[in-house]
């Protein structure tokens, strides 16, 4: 062990700064946990001060989004797994909440049956297919929207980190995985409500999703998971669980030459990011009212891998951020003139690869460092700003 | 049925049994024109009651000439001429006047006044038996189309009494696709009113065919009514239910084949797609994800060159692929290489940061050509040596098209083999491949080299995408559709290997070609997709893995 905390020493070097980030990310966590529903609820439309209903959902989606951000950079930014196919838990965590949410309608729905679902009556199903069982009941639907990606997750890295599948092979293999599941969930016959997946949704635990109130405690909710999910993760990275898995980004064979279990590490980590990927997916669902197969296109898993290059990967914090801004730029820019946000997001992929390696997080640092040596020269810093980039 | 029709149909029965011996007796097309000039006199001095002796002397003659003379005295166009008894067919001007014409020659004779000429009379009777002749008659006309139609007409009514006709027409007929329509007629009519050994000689002589007409005769063979079964003989019915089954296996047979074909094609497409792949992968360890967008500028050039033809020089619309070949080659090549020395070149020895950085370009080309072009398909023509398909039988078709693209496909693995194999660039760019060090120790220039190959790889992927729009629509997102694909070929068939490309693209087309029809088109895709996931596992390094040291670094 001693050998490689002399190896990885880099990683755990910071501490004090790691601190500062996790404080700065939970205070504004809280704050937008307590303050934005007040405001929404409690000041009148008229006020300045108020926030408007779209807006707390539209948080409460990028909030859903920084979470698949953080689940894609504890298996990337720390155990160097790239993997194109998180949509996939994301998405198939939103079913799993989609499919509570369409028992809940009842009979609510066009078709008024109260034993199948709209489009299931549409497609002349006589009864409930076995695997929508036990959706009417909530717990249950929240440990599938954990336990389905996880599952997923554990028979897809035991069958590849077993046979030492790693590298860009692994990353087209999860881009294969979740386009399969895209052709999949777009076939009508899977009992999933084909390419209009579920949408209609009534009320969630008999509250009106429509409602104000609502809105507000799911965008609470999903700080506060953010925050849970947030502080599980550094907690992992910090220990010595944590090392191990940055050893085995940095030097898989000389890890498994220390005679660690490369693979049964991997696994851990990859089913863990999977169910955070999962629980996203499952609050992000009630909070834009449909889930549908586009979730699993492939070019969405790549879109959040780049929410994480951008705020800075193996940080956590930083992906988190880049969730938040890029899609936030993403409104921005779409809203304004739609054709140039193609450009952007293909111009960021660019530049953050080239010129940022290691984010938004890891380069403000250093552009802080380079105002203050152009400001005071005498006191330049000792090292380079710029840490040595992990190899891959 | 009432007496009068049956009289009728029996003399039009007759009538044809009759014509159909006398056109065993050769004749020569002269004597015949004599006879019939004669005859044709004759119908216009007989009396209404005559002219059907007339009529059935005329279609005796088995003559071509007759079927426009009939035409004519059916639409009461047929007069004789008042001044010397001549008979004439005559077609109304604009001026009410009749412009006449010799029935046998068809040459013009001349403009009269109507009252110049008198209508040969006929009646309802004649009428409807002379029109039930002529469409017999067809039965010998010398167009094949009009033969086939006949014959199809023959197996409608399956009429006992043409069986003779039916006879004739067999011996004489020389085309295969009505002498085939003749057979199943004759069958038909054995089937339905022949005795027992008729009846089983009729099945067995479907026995080669696999045409839905003879199954659906074989299997309404082996119908009930109730408890009685359609057909009484047991042999019979044993016969047609062993001919049916092996029908239905020639059948399946030759649907395999049409299945076999369309996984080349769709393997051979999939090959050009991935070649360029496998070069920029495979050789270089380069992840391109913007592959799919060189293959779209290929499909875009194309059309422009297309569209510049045809603005400029329609004539030779058909070489415009010939010109776009090149131009897409080079277009995607340099947009590559570009690519290559601004971006690609600062990020070796990082793969993810370059499939993420290629993922970015691609994003970026295909918003530029959907800024350029519009989001919308684009038409992309064919030349008209590629229009078309073959057909065969068992009604499988294989598409020119396609086949071209097989063709096609197979010429650009030759040539890049041969570059790759033959060439001194081919040489240096494998050294590169193998070890970049020493390569350059012995003077390789290979920043050059990279640049080179992977605009080869990307100007490969330019062609393709040639192909590509002879049957693919021509939209931004044309390579969004075939990126995940062609990384499966080259990670199936194992990076670093055109002929690991090859199997893979072959394997692939075929097995999802083959899945389709009882898995349905996006199940196989599934299927395949899964399958590939699991035979990563067994051979994390593909079907065709290089050894060595190479692989490990």
């Amino acid at each position: 062990m001693s050998l490689l905390q002399r190896l990885y020493a880099p990683q755990a070097q910071e501490p004090g700064k790691g601190r500062l980030a996790s404080a700065i990310l939970l205070t504004v966590l809280a704050a937008i946990a307590i303050l934005v529903p007040l405001l929404n609820l409690t000041v009148p439309a008229d006020s300045a001060f108020h926030v408007p209903t779209y807006l707390v959902s539209l948080l409460g989606k990028y909030l859903c989004f920084a979470m698949l951000a953080l689940s894609i950079d504890l298996i990337w930014g720390f155990c160097g797994i790239l993997s194109l196919g998180h949509g996939a838990f994301f998405a198939l965590g939103g079913y799993a909440m989609g499919m509570y949410m369409m028992r809940q309608i009842g009979d609510r729905g066009v078709y008024g049956n109260a034993e199948l679902p709209d489009f299931m009556v549409f497609l002349n199903w006589k009864e409930l297919p076995w695997y929508w069982y036990g959706f009417d009941f909530f717990p249950f639907a929240v440990v599938m929207a954990l336990f389905v990606p996880g599952l997923l997750a554990f028979v897809f890295g035991w069958l590849t980190f077993r046979s030492r599948v790693s590298g860009v092979y692994l990353s087209i293999i999860t881009q294969a995985m979740t386009y399969a599941l895209m052709l999949a969930f777009f076939r009508n016959d899977m009992g999933f409500g084909g390419n209009n997946g579920l949408t209609d949704f009534k009320d969630l635990l008999g509250f009106d999703l429509q409602s104000d109130n609502t809105r507000a405690v799911l965008l609470a909710s999903t700080c506060v998971a953010l925050a849970g999910c947030y502080l599980m993760c550094r907690a992992i990275v910090a220990s010595k669980l944590g090392r191990l898995i940055a050893a085995i980004r940095d030097d898989e064979a000389r890890v498994r030459f220390l005679g660690y279990r490369v693979e049964n590490f991997k696994l851990f980590v990859f089913v863990l990011s999977a169910m955070i990927a999962g629980l996203a997916g499952a609050l992000y669902v009630p909070q834009v009212g449909i889930i549908n197969p586009g979730e699993f296109a492939p070019a969405n898993s790549i879109e959040a891998v780049i929410w994480v290059a951008i705020g800075g990967r193996g940080t956590l914090y930083g992906a988190i951020a880049g969730g938040v801004l890029v899609n936030y730029a993403k409104t921005v820019l779409t809203g304004v003139i739609p054709e140039v946000w193609l450009f952007a997001l293909g111009g960021m992929f660019i530049a953050v690869t080239l010129f940022f390696p290691k984010g938004l997080v890891g380069s403000l640092p250093a552009a802080i460092d380079w105002v203050k040596r152009r400001i005071g020269k005498r006191n330049p810093p000792a090292s380079s700003p710029l840490a040595e980039e992990p190899g891959q | 049925m009432s007496l009068r029709q049956w009289m009728r149909g029996g003399a039009l029965r007759f009538l044809m049994v009759f014509w159909a011996l006398a056109v065993l007796v050769p004749h020569s097309g002269a004597s015949a024109a004599e006879d019939l000039g004669t005859l044709v006199t004759e119908l216009g001095a007989a009396s209404l009651s005559k002219k059907q002796a007339v009529v059935d002397r005329m279609v005796a003659t088995g003559a071509p000439e007759v079927v426009p003379i009939l035409e004519a005295l059916v639409g009461r166009d047929l007069y004789t001429r008042k001044s010397d008894g001549v008979v004439v067919i005559g077609q109304k001007t604009s001026g009410g006047k009749l412009l006449l014409t010799d029935p046998l020659t068809g040459s013009e004779v001349g403009t009269v006044g109507s009252r110049e000429v008198k209508r040969i009379k006929t009646n309802n009777r004649l009428r409807s038996s002379v029109k039930a002749v002529m469409g017999t008659l067809t039965l010998m006309s010398p167009d094949p189309q009009r033969r086939l139609e006949a014959a199809d007409g023959l197996l409608k009514s399956s009429d006992q009494a043409m069986l003779p006709l039916i006879e004739t027409a067999l011996a004489k007929e020389a085309d295969a696709a009505v002498k085939n329509a003749l057979q199943l007629a004759k069958a038909s009519i054995k089937l339905q009113s022949g005795s027992a050994e008729e009846r089983l000689a009729a099945v067995q002589s479907l026995a080669d065919r696999t045409d839905p007409e003879s199954r659906v005769m074989l299997s309404r063979l082996l119908l009930k009514d109730g408890d009685v079964w359609r057909e009484p003989d047991e042999t019979v019915r044993e016969t047609a239910g062993e001919t049916l089954a092996s029908m239905e296996r020639r059948l399946e047979m030759w649907r395999t084949v049409e299945h076999l074909y369309q996984g080349i094609s769709l393997g051979s497409v999939l090959l050009l797609a991935a070649m360029g792949l496998a070069i920029t992968f495979g050789v270089m360890g380069v992840i391109n994800m913007a592959h799919g967008e060189m293959v779209m500028l290929g499909a875009y050039t194309t059309f422009v060159i297309q569209e510049a033809f045809r603005s400029l020089a329609p004539g030779l619309f058909d070489w415009s692929l010939a010109v776009a070949l090149p131009a897409a080659f080079l277009v995607s090549a340099l947009v590559g290489i570009a690519m290559e020395r601004g971006c690609i070149r600062f990020l070796y020895g990082r793969p993810l940061e370059t499939l993420l950085a290629t993922w970015g370009i691609s994003l970026v080309l295909q918003q530029t050509v959907r800024s350029i072009f519009g989001p919308t398909n684009r038409e992309v023509g064919a030349p008209e040596w590629m229009q078309g398909a073959m057909e065969s039988v068992a009604g499988i078709t294989l598409t020119y098209n396609r086949l071209w693209i097989i063709l096609f496909s197979f010429c650009v693995l030759g040539a890049v083999l041969l570059v790759m194999k033959k060439t001194a660039f081919g040489l240096q760019m494998r050294a590169v491949t193998q070890n970049r060090e020493m390569a350059r120790a012995m003077g390789i220039p290979t920043g050059r080299v990279d640049a080179m190959t992977f605009g080869l790889g990307s100007g490969i992927a330019g062609i393709a995408g040639v192909a590509l729009s002879q049957i693919d629509n021509v939209s931004p997102n044309l390579g969004q559709a075939y990126i995940v694909d062609s990384f499966m070929v080259v990670v199936f068939g194992g990076v670093g290997n055109l002929w690991g490309a090859f199997a893979g693209a072959m394997s692939l087309g075929i097995v999802n070609k083959l899945l389709e029809p009882w898995a349905g088109a996006v199940l196989g895709k599934i299927l395949v997709l899964v399958a590939i996931i699991l035979f990563i596992q067994k051979r994390p390094r593909g079907l065709f893995a290089l050894r060595g040291r190479a692989v490990e670094s």
